[in-house]
């Protein structure tokens, strides 16, 4: 086992403690996809190009694509657009109950 | 209805109105039944701020977590568990990798007559340079077959689950908006990136498809690959271009077309052999691209299906039609 390798396999370790920890949804995703990456590497240094290959295609290609897609269904993504439209609602929301209880007052 | 009887006289039959009833074509409580129009409940204002008060000591008491001892005490059982499981699991899978043979040795129980079988004869039994692609199509083609319908298990499912209709044209047309909310609009960075790397993505992919049975890689890998190019194409460009090349005709003729080649081709095989090794298809010089005999048209079918299907998937996930 190499330096390189070692090196590798820690990288590997700390993506996939940290893909647990972290809070962002979307962190997670990123964080997992270059576990994929450099899990292929770790296939070529370990002389098994085709899986190589296959890893990088679908590990950190089409899965965590679908995993951007999914978390855009459910709206984990924050958009821009979605933020303003947030505070703009929650601005309202106050706005609203400021008023209710100056009226009461 | 009867061709006997006028339309006035079978109205009047107890089956007409039974047929009715089951259609649910008429309201039976329509027109038998008085309709009072509902008064509005006045609740006093007193009764309101006694029930808030009730609810927030209610809600107070319940969701007191500091103060709750079995909570506490649970949560921290919770923890501790969680920790030594964690830990025990992790003992445990290095306990066992630690029993393992260690790499590289003679007297493995790996290196039995099975692999010496392959490694020794497989060149010449299946004209395949790239051992592994020999063996996945053409000694263990059975299995890869069962593999290849697992994922058309899969995609059947995927498309049973989020494949809408287009009768739903409301919904269509706001889940449309919505899935164009985050999409770059003539990005143009993105599109000049994808104008360059699309082709060199797609075209790896079919080089990695037809040399599946000299260099590493195959079916699967390269399908992939193209299915990958695609899924970025998409992106770049939209929905409205990317619909001109792949429609969902394209993916039923592509996906029935390249199983039913396996299955046929696969069928021959066995049928021709006992043990499929006799199949009458000439191997030819083993390093040419046209060689291995079925295992080249095997890995052309398997690609078709994997890059279909990722696309497929990715479209589903993202609009629910095609």
């Amino acid at each position: 086992m190499t330096v390189f390798q070692c090196v590798l396999f820690g990288f590997l370790i700390v993506c996939a403690v940290s893909v647990s920890f972290s809070k962002n949804l979307l962190n997670s995703v990123l964080i997992y996809m270059s576990f994929s990456l450099v899990m292929s590497i770790v296939w070529v240094t370990l002389q098994s190009p085709d899986l190589a290959i296959t890893e990088a295609a679908v590990g950190a290609g089409i899965t965590s694509l679908l995993f951007f897609a999914t978390l855009k269904k459910i709206h984990a993504i924050n958009t821009r657009r979605e933020q303003e439209k947030k505070d703009v609602f929650q601005g309202l929301n106050e706005k609203n109950v400021g008023e209710e209880v100056s009226r009461r007052e | 209805m009867s061709k006997l009887k006028s339309r006035e006289e079978y109205e009047k039959t107890g089956s007409f109105r039974f047929w009715r009833w089951l259609d649910g074509r008429r309201d039976p409580y329509v027109g038998q039944v008085e309709m009072k129009p509902q008064t509005p409940v006045e609740t006093p204002e007193l009764t309101i701020r006694e029930r808030l008060r009730d609810s927030q000591a209610v809600r107070d008491k319940v969701y007191d977590i500091e103060n709750n001892k079995s909570l506490n005490f649970f949560h921290r059982v919770y923890v501790l568990a969680a920790i030594v499981y964690c830990v025990g699991l992790a003992v445990i899978l290095l306990a066992m990798v630690a029993y393992l043979p260690p790499t590289g040795e003679a007297d493995r129980p790996v290196n039995n007559e099975v692999s010496a079988r392959y490694i020794e004869s497989g060149l010449q039994e299946t004209g395949a340079v790239n051992i592994v692609t020999g063996m996945i199509l053409d000694y263990r083609a059975f299995d890869t077959f069962g593999e290849s319908n697992v994922l058309f298990a899969a995609t059947t499912t995927v498309l049973i689950l989020l494949h809408r209709k287009k009768k739903n044209q409301d919904g269509r047309v706001e889940e449309l908006e919505n899935d164009r909310l985050l999409e770059p609009k003539r990005d143009a960075i993105l599109q000049g990136s994808a104008t360059v790397l699309v082709p060199i993505i797609i075209l790896f992919g079919i080089y990695v498809i037809l040399n599946g049975h000299l260099s590493p890689g195959g079916g699967f890998s390269g399908g992939a690959v193209i299915g990958a190019g695609l899924i970025l194409y998409l992106s770049a460009f939209g929905f409205e271009r990317a619909e001109k090349l792949f429609t969902e005709k394209l993916y039923k003729t592509v996906s029935f077309a390249a199983l039913t080649t396996y299955c046929l081709a696969k069928s021959y095989s066995f049928f021709t052999g006992a043990n499929h090794l006799e199949s009458h298809i000439p191997l030819g010089t083993p390093g040419a691209i046209l060689s291995s005999g079925l295992i080249f048209v095997l890995n052309i079918c398997v690609g078709m299906v994997v890059a279909c299907t990722m696309y497929t998937f990715y479209v589903m996930f993202r609009k629910g039609d095609f």
